[in-house]
């Protein structure tokens, strides 16, 4: 019986100390499956842009840091539930997510396009090569007057809860068959099978996923940016309050944005975007 | 709590609730002819017919529904062969992937189901139908099937609930169900605590009306 108790209280201590004694590290989180930004190697480590940006922020702010895992849809409840303190996961800045949480200065940027499997009816579209949705103007109103008609009746798939989502729901062109996925390997898989016309992601995405599986993957259509495409990927973080929570969320925030500006100053953004996205993807 | 947020999305998840009640009724329909074909055969003497019968009903109750699904829709859907096939014209579809899942593995839990109920028939009852000099088909339809439907009802009605809660894996294959339009939802809102309740709200309702159901129809045909 004492034996029992013992045992118990030695559980019951060692959950206290897992949840206290990390108060002073930042966790930050990823999701591991949105290659080049961040994903896994074959053992299970997380490794990508994102990643080891994390680990120079974190250096340059002299802070100990651990990364953690999370699916892309809960992304933004499990900040808000402090499961970890900032969201690093290619999460571009958009209004819509500025209303529940906040996000430091952009760190990285690159541009969405569509794209079809080889041999799409959707090649070869007489569009700009790039639109940008803020700007806006009779070029932008004209591509997307091409799009409307191009993708009338077809299915193009997304991953949830992405700005991609945000753009083909917001009715720019039309009304098309929206599907959405988990993860953007599955985006990938249905594209690849044939029961996607057309998919809708980060162009570097598509052109990892070409490269990695062989599969005759091309992009058509504009690149977009601007608009329900956000300001650039940043680290997203809690809206900071007046109670103690409140007070460190605000210091991480202001933490992060000199961080990200020195690590711009050094070069380190640059040369690590142009390692794992092929150019300099840094902003 | 934002309850303007769960008032204002039960119309949404109760218009998803059509597309659940759709997969249930269709995966469970064709289940139960399958259940009843694969327990048939279970009761064959044959060792072959009744091995594969019996193999099936393992395979698929010994895999997780989650991953039959994955098999269907992403496996098959990798196989060159298949999509030039004109099987792809259901294949493509996630529906029917989702019905053709479900149905599978319904089917291997009726089949047990009903199997054990037709073994718990007394030997008595038959051979009082052989003694009036009925014929083994009557037996079985007037008598076999009737029993065995009254003594498998609390068993099945679990099956309906189980399988009721199944449907919500519709939504990892890109189904608007229940659990498919709460996932849409909190990706807009980031509120999941509030949406869920609401759709777990909804799933509770019905199997709330499932077993009342099961439990009108137990009272109906009970033996007293």
């Amino acid at each position: 019986m004492n034996k029992l108790k013992i045992f118990g209280m030695g559980i019951l201590i060692s959950l206290f100390l897992s949840i206290t004694s990390n108060a002073d590290t930042i966790k930050i989180g990823t999701e591991g499956a949105y290659p080049p930004w961040n994903s896994k190697d074959a053992s299970g480590n997380l490794i990508g842009f994102e990643v080891e940006l994390a680990n120079e922020l974190c250096a340059i702010m002299k802070a100990e840091c651990t990364i953690v895992e999370q699916d892309w849809d809960g992304m933004i409840p499990a900040l808000l539930m402090r499961k970890f303190d900032a969201i690093m996961a290619g999460m571009s800045i958009t209004a819509e997510r500025q209303k529940t949480i906040t996000f430091s200065q952009g760190y990285a940027d690159e541009v969405a396009s569509l794209a079809v499997m080889k041999g799409s009816s959707l090649e070869g579209m007489d569009t700009p090569e790039g639109i940008n949705l803020t700007l806006g103007g009779g070029d932008v109103k004209k591509a997307l007057k091409t799009l409307t008609g191009a993708l009338a009746g077809k299915t193009v798939c997304v991953q949830t809860a992405t700005i991609h989502q945000n753009f083909l729901d917001s009715g720019d062109v039309g009304k098309v068959n929206v599907r959405t996925y988990k993860t953007q390997d599955e985006v990938n898989l249905d594209l690849a099978s044939g029961r996607c016309d057309a998919a809708l992601a980060a162009a570097v995405a598509f052109t990892d996923y070409a490269e990695k599986s062989g599969k005759p993957v091309v992009l058509v259509g504009p690149t977009f940016s601007g608009g329900a495409f956000g300001n650039g990927v940043g680290v997203g973080i809690r809206q900071g309050g007046d109670d103690a929570i409140g007070k460190r969320d605000a210091k991480l925030l202001k933490d992060f944005n000199k961080a990200i500006d020195k690590a711009r100053k050094q070069g380190i953004i640059s040369k690590l975007a142009i390692k794992h996205f092929g150019f300099d993807a840094s902003m | 709590m934002d309850f303007d947020l769960m008032i204002n999305s039960i119309p949404k998840l109760l218009d998803a609730a059509l597309i659940t009640l759709k997969l249930l009724s269709a995966s469970l329909l064709f289940g139960l002819f399958v259940g009843l074909f694969f327990a048939i055969l279970r009761m064959n003497k044959n060792i072959f017919i009744n091995k594969f019968a019996y193999g099936y009903s393992y395979v698929f109750r010994g895999t997780p529904l989650l991953v039959q699904i994955f098999i269907i829709y992403f496996g098959l859907g990798q196989i060159e062969y298949l999509r030039s096939s004109f099987l792809w014209v259901i294949l493509k579809e996630p529906y029917w992937c989702a019905i053709i899942a479900f149905t599978l593995n319904t089917g291997a839990y009726t089949s047990e189901i009903l199997r054990s109920a037709f073994q718990t028939i007394k030997p008595g009852l038959i051979e009082a139908g052989k003694s009036l000099g009925i014929s083994n088909k009557i037996i079985f339809y007037k008598i076999q099937i009737p029993i065995a439907i009254r003594q498998s009802l609390p068993a099945y009605g679990n099956e309906i609930i189980l399988m009721m809660k199944g449907t919500s894996l519709a939504s990892t294959v890109t189904l608007m169900d229940i659990t498919g339009v709460a996932k849409y939802i909190i990706s807009t809102t980031f509120k999941p605590i509030e949406v869920f309740i609401v759709a777990g709200g909804i799933y509770l309702f019905m199997t709330f009306l499932i077993h009342n159901l099961i439990k009108y129809l137990e009272k109906k045909y009970s033996f007293q």
